[in-house]
C-alpha cells in the first residue's frame, strides 16, 4: 500500500491537470448550429393561401417597384455593393445567423423575450402581489407577466400576423417578378444560397416589420431591444446581396400595415381583462363551495390570485367562444369520490417515488419559471424540425401560425376547464404529497402541459407525418411528466390530452384547406 | 441560493485538514466520520436580501467519510465522501438526498522554517472532486451538489509562536461544464443547449487560535467568490450557473486525547456574514476521527 500510494498522488495530480485542460468551457447550441435555410420549392402561389385576418391579400395596396433601369435602383445596388467591400467577421457571423431563416429567428427572438418576463411578481411589503400594468409597462413588476398563457396568445399574434403578411407579400412578389440583386447584377455576392424567388418586397423585411409592430403591444420594455435586432436583420439582407433598400422598405411597411390589423384584434380581445377581480377570484371559490365540491386554494404563501382565470374569455383564432364551451371536458372526479381519492394515492406514490429517470422527464418539460413556457417549448420542437425541411419562408409561417392558433386556443380552452372546475392540487388535498417541480399557481383541471402538448402534437404529425407517431409520444411523456411531478391527478392529464387534441384538430381542418396542404 | 451549502459542503468536511497547517507524519492514517447542519432563512437574490415563505427554513443535513494518509511527513493526501440530504420547511417542494462529491487532496510542504521566535511553513494544496452519482443539480436551492468536476490549487502560509498560529491560504478552483436535464435555458439570454457553463471560483482563508498537542482552537473567516456568473433575478430561482459569492466567519475546536491514543473530536460553526445568490446560512460541525500508525502495526505484527 505504501509503495502505491505515490503512484495514487501522481495519478491524481494528472487527472487534476486533465480537468484544468480538458473542459472546453464553450457550450455548442443547437440555433447556432443551422445551416442557411435553403427552400426546395418558391411557393410561388401562396399569394392564394387562406389567410387568418386579412380579407384579401391585397387589402392593404403594394405600389410598383422602380424600374431596374433607373438611377434609384442603381444607386441601391451601389449600396450593396458598397456593404460587401469591407464586411468584417461580425458581419460575417450576423449573415451566417440571419439566414437560417427569418421566421426561425423572429420565433426564437420571442421565445427569449417569454422567457425573460416569464417571473411571477414578487409581493410587496404588505404581502400583496402587484399586478403589471400597461399603461406603465417598465414599474415594477414589468408589463408583462408572460405567464403560459400570455405566452400562448403572444405566439399566435406574432406568427398569425407574419403569415398574412406574408401571403400578401407572396402575392405582389409574383405580380411585380423582381429578380434578386444578385441576379441583376452578378458583381453582387449572394451570400444566402441564391433563389428564384422575386425580391419585392423582402419577406424578411414582412416578416421583421410584422413582428415588430406586434411585439410593440406585447413587450413594450423591449421596443428598444427588438429595434436593435429588426436593424440588423434588415442589414443583413442587404449585406448579403438579397435585397435592396427599397424591397426591405416596402416588405417593412407591408408586415407593419398587416400586424396593425391584428394588434386592432389584440387590443379587444379581452386579454386584457383576463386578471379578473378580487370579487371575481372570490365568486370562484363560492361557486365551486356550492357545488359541493373543495375548492383550489393557492399553495404559495402569501396566497397568491389565481393566474388569468378570464383567460377562458379570450376570442380564439380557430372557433368562436361558444365553441370553447361547448368542448369544455366532462367533470372530473368529485373531490368527494373514491375515484378522486385513489387519483391523490397515486400522486402520492409518484411523489414518494422520484426515480432519476422520471425527474429527468419532470424537469425537461417543466417549463416554468424563467422559461419560454410550455408554448415556447413546443415552438422549439417544431422549429427545430422545421429546419430539415427547408420551407420557404411563407410555409414556414404558414406551419408556425397553425401550431400557434392551436396552442393559444388550447389556452383557452384549458383555462376554461379549470376555472369552471376550480379543482384544488394534489398537494392541497394533501400535504404529504411533496413536488419535484414547482407547483403552479392555477386549478388543477385539466392539465395546461398535456392540452398545448396533444394541440401542438395534432398539428406538427399532421404538417409531418413521417415522423410517425413521436409527437404524440412527446406530448404524452410532457402529460405524463405532470403526474411524475406530484402536481397534477392522471384525470387532469388524459383529459388535457383529449381535449388539446380536439383544439389541433380545428388547425388540421384549416390546413387541409387553406391552400398550402 | 442553497448553493452556498453544496460549495460548502467540501470545506466543511474537510475544515481539519484541507485548510489548515497540519500534516499527519509518514505512515500515518488518520480516517474519521464528519457531520454537519446547515440551515437559512434568509438568501441573497443579487444583492437583495429576502425570505421565502415558500422554502420556510432550507436546511441541509450532511454525513461525511474522511481520511488523510501521510506519505511522508511532508506530503499528505486526503479524501472524503459526503452523503446529503435536503429539506425546505414550507411550500411543497421535495427535498433531495444522495451521495456527492469524492474529493482528493494531496497536501505538500515545500518549506518549515525558525523566524524570530516562531516558525514558518509554507504549503501547496491541489485537489479534485468528482460526483459520484447522477444526483439532479438543475433543483436550487434543494439540489445537493453542482455536479462539475473541479479542480483546484491552494497556496498556504502559516505561522505559529508557541502555542499561538495564524494561517492564510488562496484557492483557485477550476469547474467543469455541467448538463442539466432540459435542453435549452435562460441566463442573461436563451441558451438552447443542456450544458452548463460553470465560472471558476477564488477564494481565501484566514484562521488563528491556539495549537497545541492537545488542543486547536481557532477563529476563521473565509470567501469564496465565481469569477463570473449573473444574478438571480427578482423572485426568479436559482441556478447552478448563477454568480456567487459568500463570506463566512466560525471558529473550530479539536481535542486530542491523551487516554485514548489516536482519538480526535472536533466540533465548529460558521456563520455567512455577506453574500450573493446563496443563502445566509448558519452551520454547525461535528467530527470523530482516529490516527493510526501503519509502521508501528506492522512491527507489532511482525
Amino acid at each position: 500500500m505504501r509503495k502505491l500510494l505515490p503512484y495514487c498522488s501522481f495519478i491524481m495530480f494528472a487527472v487534476t491537470i486533465s480537468i484544468f485542460i480538458s473542459c472546453n468551457k464553450n457550450t455548442t447550441e443547437r440555433n447556432y448550429q443551422f445551416q442557411a435555410l435553403t427552400p426546395v420549392k418558391t411557393d410561388i402561389n401562396a399569394g392564394t393561401w387562406k389567410t387568418v385576418l386579412l380579407t384579401s391579400p391585397t387589402e392593404f395596396p403594394l405600389a410598383a417597384p422602380v424600374a431596374t433601369n433607373t438611377p434609384a435602383y442603381i444607386a441601391e445596388i451601389n449600396e450593396i455593393k458598397g456593404f460587401q467591400r469591407n464586411l468584417t467577421d461580425k458581419q460575417k457571423d450576423i449573415i451566417r445567423y440571419w439566414s437560417a431563416g427569418a421566421i426561425l429567428r423572429w420565433n426564437e427572438i420571442l421565445r427569449e423575450l417569454v422567457a425573460r418576463h416569464n417571473l411571477a411578481p414578487y409581493q410587496d411589503e404588505a404581502g400583496v402581489y402587484p399586478a403589471p400594468s400597461s399603461a406603465n409597462p417598465f414599474a415594477y413588476p414589468q408589463f408583462p407577466f408572460s405567464n403560459p398563457p400570455y405566452a400562448s396568445r403572444s405566439y399566435a399574434y406574432v406568427s398569425a400576423a407574419q403569415y398574412d403578411a406574408l401571403v400578401a407579400a407572396w402575392n405582389y412578389k409574383k405580380l411585380y417578378n423582381r429578380a434578386a440583386p444578385y441576379k441583376f447584377d452578378s458583381t453582387i455576392l449572394a451570400l444566402v444560397p441564391k433563389s428564384d424567388l422575386p425580391s419585392y418586397p423582402s419577406e424578411d423585411a414582412v416578416v421583421e416589420g410584422a413582428a415588430v409592430e406586434i411585439l410593440k403591444l406585447l413587450f413594450p420594455t423591449e421596443i428598444a431591444y427588438v429595434q436593435q435586432r429588426a436593424d440588423e436583420h434588415k442589414l443583413y439582407r442587404m449585406m448579403a446581396g438579397a435585397n435592396v433598400r427599397s424591397e426591405i422598405e416596402a416588405g417593412e411597411a407591408l408586415g407593419k400595415q398587416v400586424a396593425q390589423k391584428f394588434a386592432a384584434r389584440a387590443r379587444t380581445d379581452k386579454a386584457g381583462a383576463a386578471i379578473g377581480t378580487a370579487a371575481y377570484w372570490k365568486q370562484l371559490e363560492t361557486d365551486a363551495i356550492a357545488k359541493g365540491e373543495d375548492c383550489w386554494i393557492s399553495l404559495e404563501s402569501p396566497k397568491r390570485p389565481p393566474m388569468l382565470p378570464l383567460f377562458c374569455k379570450v376570442l380564439p383564432f380557430l372557433f368562436d367562444t361558444l365553441t370553447v364551451v361547448a368542448m369544455r371536458p366532462p367533470a372530473p372526479p368529485s373531490t368527494k369520490s373514491v375515484q378522486f381519492k385513489n387519483e391523490v394515492d397515486e400522486v402520492l406514490y409518484y411523489s414518494k417515488h422520484n426515480t432519476r429517470e422520471r425527474t429527468a422527464i419532470v424537469h425537461f418539460w417543466a417549463d416554468g419559471t424563467g422559461t419560454y413556457s410550455p408554448p415556447g417549448h413546443w415552438d422549439a420542437i417544431a422549429s427545430e424540425e422545421f429546419v430539415k425541411e427547408n420551407y420557404s419562408e411563407v410555409r414556414w409561417a404558414r406551419n408556425m401560425a397553425l401550431i400557434n392558433m392551436a396552442l393559444m386556443d388550447a389556452g383557452i380552452v384549458c383555462w376554461d376547464a379549470k376555472y369552471f372546475y376550480f379543482n384544488p392540487r394534489p398537494s392541497q388535498v394533501n400535504p404529504d404529497i411533496k413536488t419535484v417541480t414547482g407547483i403552479p399557481n392555477f386549478p388543477s383541471y385539466t392539465s395546461g402541459h398535456s392540452t398545448f402538448s396533444a394541440a401542438a402534437a395534432t398539428v406538427l404529425t399532421h404538417i409531418l407525418p413521417n415522423r410517425g407517431t413521436k409527437f404524440f409520444d412527446m406530448a404524452t411523456e410532457a402529460s405524463m411528466s405532470r403526474l411524475y411531478g406530484a402536481i397534477h391527478y392522471r384525470s387532469d392529464c388524459e383529459a388535457g390530452l383529449a381535449s388539446g387534441s380536439k383544439v389541433g384538430e380545428y388547425a388540421v381542418k384549416r390546413a387541409r384547406t387553406d391552400g398550402a396542404d | 441560493m442553497g448553493t452556498i451549502v453544496c460549495l460548502l459542503i467540501f470545506q466543511a468536511v474537510s475544515a481539519q485538514t484541507d485548510a489548515d497547517a497540519i500534516m499527519i507524519p509518514k505512515n500515518y492514517f488518520c480516517s474519521g466520520i464528519m457531520y454537519s447542519y446547515s440551515s437559512w432563512k434568509d438568501y441573497w437574490e443579487g444583492t437583495y436580501k429576502r425570505n421565502n415563505l415558500n422554502l420556510g427554513t432550507v436546511s441541509t443535513r450532511m454525513y461525511g467519510i474522511m481520511g488523510n494518509y501521510g506519505i511522508s511527513n511532508k506530503l499528505n493526501v486526503l479524501f472524503s465522501l459526503p452523503y446529503i440530504t435536503t429539506k425546505a420547511s414550507a411550500g411543497t417542494l421535495k427535498g433531495m438526498k444522495g451521495v456527492q462529491d469524492l474529493s482528493l487532496t494531496v497536501k505538500y510542504m515545500p518549506l518549515e522554517k525558525e523566524i524570530g521566535s516562531g516558525k514558518l511553513s509554507v504549503y501547496g494544496l491541489g485537489g479534485i472532486s468528482i460526483p459520484v452519482t447522477n444526483y439532479v443539480v438543475d433543483f436550487l436551492p434543494l439540489a445537493i451538489g453542482m455536479q462539475s468536476k473541479n479542480a483546484w490549487i491552494r497556496g498556504m502560509i502559516d505561522y505559529k509562536v508557541h502555542s499561538f498560529f495564524i494561517t492564510a491560504s488562496g484557492i483557485y478552483t477550476h469547474r467543469s461544464n455541467i448538463t442539466i436535464d432540459r435542453t435549452s435555458y435562460y441566463s442573461t439570454a436563451l441558451h438552447y443547449t443542456n450544458e452548463v457553463k460553470m465560472p471558476a471560483m477564488a477564494g481565501y482563508n484566514i484562521r488563528s487560535g491556539l495549537r497545541n498537542k492537545q488542543w486547536i482552537a481557532e477563529v476563521l473567516v473565509d470567501n469564496f467568490t465565481t469569477l463570473g456568473g449573473f444574478d438571480i433575478r427578482k423572485n426568479d430561482m436559482p441556478f447552478p450557473g448563477n454568480k456567487m459569492i459568500g463570506t463566512r466567519a466560525g471558529i473550530n475546536l479539536k481535542y486530542t486525547f491523551t487516554s485514548i491514543e489516536g482519538l480526535e473530536v472536533t466540533g465548529g460553526g460558521n456563520h455567512i456574514i455577506l453574500g450573493r445568490n446563496i443563502g445566509q446560512g448558519t452551520t454547525v460541525n461535528a467530527g470523530a476521527f482516529y490516527i493510526i500508525d501503519l509502521t508501528r502495526k506492522k512491527k507489532n505484527k511482525s
